[in-house]
């Protein structure tokens, strides 16, 4: 069973269009996605319609704190953020609407964890961004991978017997082998705004027979989705970091 | 529940386990069998003490991780794993042949047994350092030499680091895992990401081997260890005055403290090794003391002077491909214009990396059946007049001595000669001259095409523009072969 890990699409129907194709290719039995389908990018029905087909089709998906910011009137978001989020709410259908009013906050299957951010507290979406919040997140469940999003930077935690945390930047795509003897934390990077200084959208497989994860980039129309969120009117920040990657 | 003690018969995942082969520290090793491989086989079974040293279960994990990774004639061939959950083990091929712990009765060894030993280990640990793993247990019973093949097979991956996965050992523990008379002192320090720490522990067995005594002893503290980045060791031929100043200046070039100093890789190292008459000697080559005590004692008593060194952390993939062996082959009766177009590709191919380094080639014919001429009409050598001529060619390069060498190679057919040449000697990148004269092409074939058909890494054809034109003829880029495939 190989299982294609995709967080933080952000409303980018080409980077998420870009990784499916991708996905594809490499042959996959189904998706897990892991929070922020929408909030920043200019196609966020477009992208809700596709996440709604694969879970038509088995798959799975946890909300994001952008999901669930279109719902609301205050935002702890800052403001570009609050803008994309009013802005979403405004051109998605009631249906698309409901889909991502649906949402769990986290999904368990066997021994594996999808959460958008920390599994210390879940619903408030803290991030893990090193050692520290790492092991807080490990800590709080007894799942032997836990696989999140929310950060945008690839990294890959694990705890040994002895409690002891380390961290890994996975920079080539071979699978990397998850002993048994350790519980592990997948960060994923970002389908549709990567922040590591590579602009390539980033996705991830977890192969269960070999119990390995690969760390995916992949290339995309940079230029279209930025063009999108420019013609949208939404803050320029927005479609300025794609080319980027921060 | 997994156990490191198997009883005779046991049947586990279809292997039947025999009898204890060897017990270790860290694990234990059964020979097994199993029916659908007919070749020898090992079981190696970790040493479970419940919560005592974790080391035994973390370096297992590793070797679980790097060997799947690992494949060639220099690492043993893996079977099957075992499952952390149930019981772990690694199965793998029983390698014919043993390992060099067995000689150290024998120590010391003559100067020419010690280099072809360190030719083969070098070999070994060039295939695998461009796999992306490096050893970090260099040491004589994780070598085992290959019977009948010859070749050196490294064992052991259990401290070992691959650049592309997680390292399992270097945040578990605070105490650096080595073996103490063979590790490196960046490795003291902690860091294992650096190729060259290998070179060291090599340098370490090649001095215990030529000598019959450690370089460093065998210290059991942390400050014992660290001893090696102040104190020099004895100069080899003190201890054995017939070991040649060639040898002696490799093994203490391995052994500088500072990686920067050791050879950048290990194909290098491996070519020095295999040909002592292009050893570039320095002072140290002929030394018969250490250091001046008052040299020792500033290094000593300077404890931040280790710490640029440390600063400048290498990684692996970087390390090696900053100091390709660059090959050029040279046709002497070709035309000047050939060959300043050819030297200028070579300069450019230099330029861009300061580690390469050059070997100049040229391939003398011998026929296949009349009986070879070797020296002139006049008597001189052809041999040394085409040494001579090389020099001449490469000589306004300009390259330091250390990095560049020639040779002449004697062979009935030239493109065989220089492809051996590339394969023995690790090289990276062939440049040549395509032959221009069209008869003799027709003739003889094209040297340049079937080493580009066939050469285990990149090669540079470097062609005459048909037209001149004011601009200075372009060198043609004929094809990129993979650069590591069969090298």
């Amino acid at each position: 069973m190989k299982i294609a890990l995709l967080a933080d699409i952000h409303a980018n129907l080409e980077a998420l269009e870009a990784c499916l194709a991708s996905a594809q290719a490499k042959g996959f039995d189904r998706i897990v996605f892991l929070g922020d389908i929408v909030g920043y990018g200019a196609d966020p029905g477009a992208c809700v319609d596709i996440v709604r087909a694969e879970c038509a089709k088995g798959g799975k998906a946890v909300v994001g704190n952008h999901d669930q910011a279109i719902k609301r009137t205050k935002f702890q978001l800052n403001d570009a953020a609050a803008t994309a989020a009013q802005w979403t709410a405004s051109v998605l259908n009631a249906e698309q609407t409901a889909f991502l009013g649906s949402l769990p906050i986290s999904i368990t299957e066997d021994d594996r964890l999808y959460v958008h951010a920390s599994a210390r507290a879940s619903a408030t979406f803290p991030y893990v961004r090193g050692l520290g919040e790492a092991a807080e997140s490990l800590v709080a469940t007894t799942a032997r991978l836990t696989v999140c999003g929310h950060v945008h930077q690839p990294a890959l935690y694990n705890m040994s017997g002895t409690g002891k945390v380390m961290g890994f930047i996975p920079a080539v795509e071979s699978g990397i082998p998850m002993s048994s003897m350790r519980r592990w934390l997948a960060v994923m990077g970002a389908v549709g705004q990567p922040r590591d200084g590579n602009p390539a959208a980033a996705y991830g497989l977890l192969d269960l027979e070999m119990n390995e994860i690969s760390f995916i980039r992949v290339p995309y129309d940079v230029e279209t989705a930025a063009a999108k969120i420019r013609r949208a009117g939404l803050p320029d920040i927005l479609w300025k970091r794609l080319s980027v990657g921060r | 529940m997994a156990r490191s003690l198997l009883e005779p018969g046991t049947v586990l995942d279809g292997f039947t386990v025999g009898k204890q082969v060897h017990k270790g520290g860290m694990a234990i090793f059964y020979a097994v069998t199993h029916p659908d491989h007919a070749t020898p086989l090992l079981m190696k079974v970790p040493i479970l003490h419940d919560g005592e040293d974790p080391a035994a279960i973390v370096g297992f994990e590793m070797e679980q991780m790097v060997l799947p990774r690992l494949s060639g004639p220099h690492v043993p061939k893996l079977i099957a794993l075992g499952n952390f959950a149930t019981q772990p083990y690694i199965v793998y091929e029983r390698i014919p042949g043993q390992t060099l712990y067995g000689r150290i009765e024998a120590l010391p060894l003559p100067a020419s047994e010690v280099a072809a030993l360190g030719v083969k280990i070098a070999t070994a640990l060039h295939a695998v350092h461009i796999q992306h793993v490096v050893h970090l247990d260099i040491k004589p019973s994780n070598i085992i030499i290959h019977d009948p093949g010859g070749h050196a097979v490294l064992i052991d991956y259990g401290l070992s680091r691959h650049d592309q996965l997680p390292d399992l050992m270097a945040e578990e523990f605070r105490l650096p895992y080595g073996t103490a008379p063979y590790m490196a002192p960046e490795q003291v320090y902690g860091i294992r990401s650096d190729p060259r720490s290998d070179l060291f522990a090599l340098g370490v067995l090649m001095y215990f081997f030529a000598t019959g005594r450690r370089p460093f002893g065998d210290p059991q503290s942390l400050s014992g260890l660290k001893k090696r980045v102040w104190q020099d060791p004895v100069p080899p031929r003190k201890l054995k005055p017939d070991l040649p100043p060639w040898l002696q200046e490799i093994i203490l070039r391995c052994l500088a403290p500072d990686p920067d100093l050791r050879h950048p890789t290990a194909a290098q190292l491996a070519f020095d090794l295999g040909h002592p008459d292009q050893v570039q000697l320095t002072p140290r080559a002929n030394k018969l003391k250490g250091d001046p005590w008052t040299a020792v004692i500033k290094r000593r008593f300077h404890p931040d002077a280790y710490r640029p060194v440390l600063a400048r952390e290498k990684q692996l993939a970087a390390q090696i491909s900053s100091a390709p062996i660059v090959a050029v082959a040279v046709d002497l009766a070709g035309q000047p214009e050939l060959h300043d177009e050819l030297r200028r590709t070579v300069e450019r191919v230099m330029a861009t990396v300061p580690g390469a380094r050059l070997a100049c080639l040229n391939v003398m014919r011998l026929n296949m059946l009349a009986l070879d001429q070797t020296v002139d009409a006049a008597g001189n050598s052809i041999h040394v007049q085409r040494l001579v001529q090389l020099k001449d060619w490469a000589r306004s390069i300009g390259l330091a001595p250390d990095r560049i060498s020639f040779h002449v190679l004697e062979s009935v057919d030239p493109a065989a000669a220089l492809l051996e040449y590339a394969m023995v000697n690790h090289v990276d990148h062939i440049v040549l001259g395509a032959r221009t004269d069209s008869l003799m092409r027709n003739i003889l074939g094209s040297v340049s095409s079937e080493i580009v058909q066939k050469a285990p890494c990149t090669v540079t054809v470097v062609r005459m523009a048909r037209h001149r034109t004011a601009e200075a003829a372009k060198p043609e880029v004929a094809a990129v072969g993979a650069a590591t495939a069969g090298a």
